[in-house]
């Protein structure tokens, strides 16, 4: 079925309630630490309190000896018997070599390199018992220079053997001869230096960990709190364990939120499955807050420099873009792609630029590993193309809407030079419709009556794209990629007409099991309560390649549909068996099967029954059953895009600043449920906001302490942080996809922080100020204004 | 948490002799289990003083009003007759921490902690109050001794605190954005005997500021408020704020304390 039929479907496009919603508000989800195993114990871990340190031993006699040790495990312990943790995604220099990919023990081996990095584990009856032998393990270091900093990197102490100048890679996309053969015919040069700030993503629900053992069957169970469990196994069978895929099964039950924290295989996971084994034990770990502020993967953390070169006009004719990317103290899963393939594919952006040279240096340091946070890369690309733009429109005496609509690409398929082909949007409707939400026109007068009181108003514009429906596997593999992007699933329709999808897809908060289950209920002309959702369990979903990058409903949706096409074209046979037809007369449509030209139909339930009674059946043609499986991998991206435009308010006496207003066109494409759509965009907007307003992870640059490790010091957005969203979508459905849909998760994340930096700086124009770099806490706003009046 | 003993005494004299002994007096918790829960505190004991009922209540006492040291900052925040003697007292109750925390935590519980960053201290300097303790009746003036400490003796409890009634009052607290204490918050008040400025979260602790007093006394008015150069020398600087940035948000927020209290 095609996107525009399957969009005129009913339940597409209805605000179905959440079916996921009642347990989750009477406290009857099950989460990993809901769980607790026959005989479980505790594990603790013991983390390094220094950024950098040499382990020059570790004494755990004391910690074993006390009361309900069952174990205590060191680096040493498991040297040997499995790898390191792998990185998913290789990425080459400009020559040609491979990126430096120094070893990630399970347990530090010889050095620690971040506060929180993993040095032992404890294993105990209770999990007080694991915390008071966990405190007596006794580790001699000896401390070394941190650096923490991405622009210390290079001079700092080395932190891996094979990077002694802490460099990971270097990595350049487009021609820097031909943009600079532009730049030097320009008419006018815009430039720009920026900071994206460090993240703590912060899930409501912190990591959490069973590992489990069964002796009888030899097979091991991982409950965790992950987004994409098959891949989970994956890594940790293939890369780490060395053991054979079928006697690991990974469940992820219900999860408190990810937001990218819970794509990663970490160590936990690995030393609790292999240990589980070794104590013949089930062994649960769940992290605390302030553990979670050390080890959960950051996001960000980029420094850059761009540069616009433009015609008299303010056309732009190419952009250069140098980036300094924190990768931390060892390469996540998918690190190494967020600052490359997620991030300089994207700085095209809504425009017709037609040359883009961008540069990329990825660094060590003694911090949190950095890896893929809401948007991934594409905020950060977002952010940097979105400050520049603004920035080229004030200098050219443009206003943030115009200089916009001189540069936006207006025809489709439109091929950028970084890579990247848009299959179709509308750039300008949604501007257009933006700038109406926002009432833009009455602006002037907000800014007249807030200067009355003392205040400055600044009005912001962001027109973001993003990439998301990860991906199609021959390109991604092309570009790096250790592991295919497809999704499957699986449909199965019980003789009673009601229906089990089994996804690849995993929904941790994003409300799959309602949106997924109008799509099967769409197609087959049933009840959405007639359809459940599993997912989440390798022992019972077929394969899948997990939830991020807004891939869900494009690629694990679009492989429900493939998987709905089989099961529609075995009902017509059974259908047209029934009706004493031909197969290519029988229609189906609202959950009856018809013959063209004759009043003759049966239900959708009679023929579900029939498969499986197969007493009046074809069985000479057909098999019995009606339970269909299919991958879907896809053949683009997908390309979500909108207009956000924010208003602030600034008291300059303290330096506070107010979002106002807050304005947001989307075009997702086919939406599918507009509640659950405008749940996802409220979300993301409150994170963008919170990235540049309140959000700082910060590390004292000396000492390589995280400042800011708990929510005292971690501002967190609240709901009184914010005014009321105004939200519209237009609608330009995707091309490629059966569903016509783009992806949502996102966007808000993506497209708010610089609406809100642009409106910040807009606002501080009137008193001199130029630079800014997030998060415009009071503190830092007072300052630049005092700066700029000195 | 490491294991402790709990003690629930019914009496201030049996709650006195367990703090003697060197247990740790809860009085709501919500600063003390916070940090036994990260094990940076470990108490052997605790002497729960919520199972004493003449600690808790508000009453008006003359021109004052009493109210016992573990006296919810909800039942301060909702109690009528202060509301309208007291508003500011009242509202910056009702601005401490969150629901829950207003709904555990207590006016004695606060005061004896003096986080340098709570709210509560500055009411009790400002408004000239008197802490009555087992032992004593000490003023506000010498009461507060610096980051979390104060006059209160080993076994020293705090039983009420008095509040004289001032003619009038504001409280403008501005808050740090992560954990919302306060990162400068001003108590003005015009009490018999002058106008008391209490600033807290600026400094090592609770401290009255005399050069906007002396300029109120004077003439109290936004203009005189305004007038003040506020050293920055003395004040705290952390990841949050400078300390220039602090000496602003004294100027500010005194300035905006009067501004309420004319009106």
């Amino acid at each position: 079925m095609g996107a525009s039929d399957f969009s005129k479907l009913p339940h597409i496009g209805e605000s179905v309630r959440r079916k996921e919603d009642y347990r989750f508000l009477t406290g009857a989800g099950q989460y990993t630490d809901d769980i607790t195993m026959p005989a479980q114990s505790y594990a603790v871990f013991v983390r390094s309190p220094y950024a950098h340190a040499v382990i020059k031993s570790i004494d755990t006699s004391a910690a074993a000896a006390m009361p309900g040790v069952i174990r205590v495990f060191v680096g040493t312990d498991l040297e040997g018997k499995m790898g390191g943790l792998p990185c998913g995604w290789l990425i080459n220099n400009p020559d040609g070599s491979p990126m430096k990919e120094p070893p990630h023990p399970v347990l530090a081996l010889g050095k620690a390199r971040h506060v929180g990095d993993q040095v032992a584990m404890v294993v105990a009856e209770t999990l007080e018992q694991a915390r008071n032998a966990s405190e007596a393990v006794v580790v001699d270091y000896e401390v070394l220079d941190a650096v923490t900093d991405v622009r210390d990197a290079a001079k700092g102490t080395a932190l891996h053997e094979v990077s002694p100048d802490n460099h990971c890679y270097k990595w350049t996309l487009g021609d820097k001869g031909q943009v600079d053969a532009a730049f030097a015919n320009a008419a006018h040069i815009t430039k720009l230096d920026l900071i994206n700030n460090r993240l703590v993503p912060n899930a409501m629900e912190p990591r959490c960990a069973i590992g489990n053992y069964n002796r009888a069957t030899e097979e091991y169970v991982l409950y965790v709190a992950n987004q994409n469990p098959h891949v989970e196994r994956l890594l940790m069978t293939a890369f780490v364990l060395g053991l054979p895929e079928h006697k690991v099964r990974v469940i992820a039950p219900d999860v408190g939120g990810g937001f990218g924290s819970k794509i990663y295989l970490y160590a936990e996971d690995v030393a609790l499955t292999w240990a589980s084994k070794q104590i013949n034990r089930s062994i649960k770990w769940t992290s605390d807050r302030s553990e979670a502020f050390l080890t959960d993967a950051h996001g960000r953390d980029h420094v850059s420099h761009a540069e616009m070169a433009m015609d008299k006009d303010g056309k732009f004719l190419a952009m250069r873009v140098h980036t300094d990317a924190n990768l931390g103290a060892y390469l996540s899963t998918f690190s190494t792609a967020i600052p490359t393939i997620l991030y300089a594919t994207l700085l095209a952006g809504q425009y017709t630029c037609p040359q883009i040279y961008v540069e990329v240096d990825a660094w060590f340091t003694n911090t949190v590993p950095v890896d893929a946070y809401r948007g991934a890369g594409r905020p950060e690309a977002t952010y940097l193309l979105e400050r520049l733009v603004t920035r080229c429109g004030w200098e050219l005496g443009l206003s943030q809407d115009e200089i916009r609509k001189r540069n936006f690409i207006n025809t489709w398929p439109y091929q950028t030079p970084v890579a990247l082909q848009y299959d179709i949007g509308d750039y300008l409707g949604c501007l257009t419709k933006a700038q109406e939400l926002a009432d833009v026109a009455g602006f002037e007068a907000r800014k007249t009556a807030s200067a009355a009181k003392g205040l400055l108003r600044g009005i912001g514009y962001s027109s973001y794209i993003e990439a998301c429906g990860l991906a199609p596997s021959n390109v991604a593999g092309a570009l790096g990629a250790r592991a295919g992007l497809f999704e499957c699933g699986e449909v199965r329709v019980h003789p009673t007409g009601s229906v089990t999808v089994f996804t690849g897809s995993h929904s941790h908060g994003q409300g799959h099991e309602t949106t997924f289950a109008q799509v099967v209920a769409a197609r087959l002309g049933i009840a959405v309560e007639a359809v459940d959702i599993v997912h989440g369990d390798t022992g019972r979903v077929p394969f899948g390649m997990g939830t991020y990058g807004s891939r869900s409903i494009s690629v694990g949706g679009a492989a429900i549909m493939r998987a709905l096409d089989k099961i529609e074209a075995k009902a017509k046979k059974i259908a047209a068996h029934l009706m004493e037809s031909s197969d290519a007369d029988v229609d189906f449509a609202n959950g009856e099967f018809t013959v063209k030209g004759t009043d003759k139909k049966v239900t959708f339930g009679q023929v579900a029954l029939t498969a499986y009674v197969p007493h009046n059946y074809p069985l000479d043609k057909l098999e019995p059953g009606l339970d269909e499986t299919a991958f879907y991998d896809p053949t683009n991206f997908t390309y979500p895009s909108g207009t956000y435009i924010c208003e602030v308010e600034i008291d300059p006496a303290t330096g506070t600043t107010r979002v106002d207003r807050f304005s947001a066109v989307d075009d997702f494409g086919t939406i599918i449920n507009p509640m659950i759509v405008e749940g996802q965009v409220h979300g993301g907007i409150v994170q963008g906001i919170g990235q540049a307003l309140l959000e700082n992870c910060v590390y004292d640059r000396e000492t390589g302490q995280l400042l800011t490790g708990s929510f005292m010091d971690y501002a967190m957005p609240r709901a009184d942080d914010f005014p009321d969203f105004k939200i519209d979508n237009i609608c330009t459905p995707c091309t490629h996809n059966p569903l016509g849909t783009k992806g949502c998760g996102e966007a808000g994340a993506i497209g708010s922080p610089p609406a809100v930096i642009n409106a910040v700086l807009d606002a501080l124009r009137a008193v001199g100020v130029k630079e800014f770099d997030m998060p415009a806490s009071p503190h830092r706003v007072w300052e630049a204004i005092q700066a700029a009046k000195a | 948490m490491y294991a402790f003993t709990y003690e629930r005494p019914t009496s201030v004299d049996q709650a006195a002799r367990l703090a003697a002994g060197g247990a740790k007096v809860l009085a709501g918790g919500q600063t003390l289990l916070a940090s036994m829960k990260q094990r940076l505190s470990q108490p052997d004991t605790l002497a729960d003083l919520a199972g004493i009922p003449e600690l808790s209540g508000i009453c008006r006492e003359g021109d004052a009003f009493v109210i016992g040291a573990m006296t919810r900052h909800r039942e301060v925040a909702d109690h009528a007759e202060l509301r309208s003697a007291i508003p500011a007292l009242a509202d910056l109750a009702a601005h401490i921490g969150d629901r829950q925390v207003r709904a555990m935590g207590t006016l004695g519980g606060s005061v004896a902690n003096n986080d340098p960053s709570a709210c509560y201290p500055s009411a009790v300097l400002a408004l000239g109050a008197t802490v009555h303790t087992t032992q004593r009746k000490i003023a506000a003036d010498d009461f507060f001794l610096g980051m979390f400490s104060t006059a209160l003796n080993d076994g020293e409890l705090i039983k009420a605190i008095s509040f004289p009634v001032a003619k009038g009052a504001a409280y403008m607290k501005f808050v740090q954005p992560a954990s919302r204490f306060a990162l400068v918050g001003v108590f003005v008040a015009q009490t018999a005997s002058g106008v008391r400025v209490a600033v807290t979260g600026a400094g090592q602790g609770v401290f009255r500021h005399k050069g906007l007093e002396d300029a109120l006394n004077k003439s109290f008015t936004v203009q005189s408020a305004a007038s003040v150069a506020i050293d920055a020398s003395a004040l705290n600087a952390d990841l949050h704020a400078s300390a220039a940035y602090r000496a602003n948000l004294i100027s500010v927020q005194t300035q905006r304390a009067v501004a309420k209290i004319l009106g």
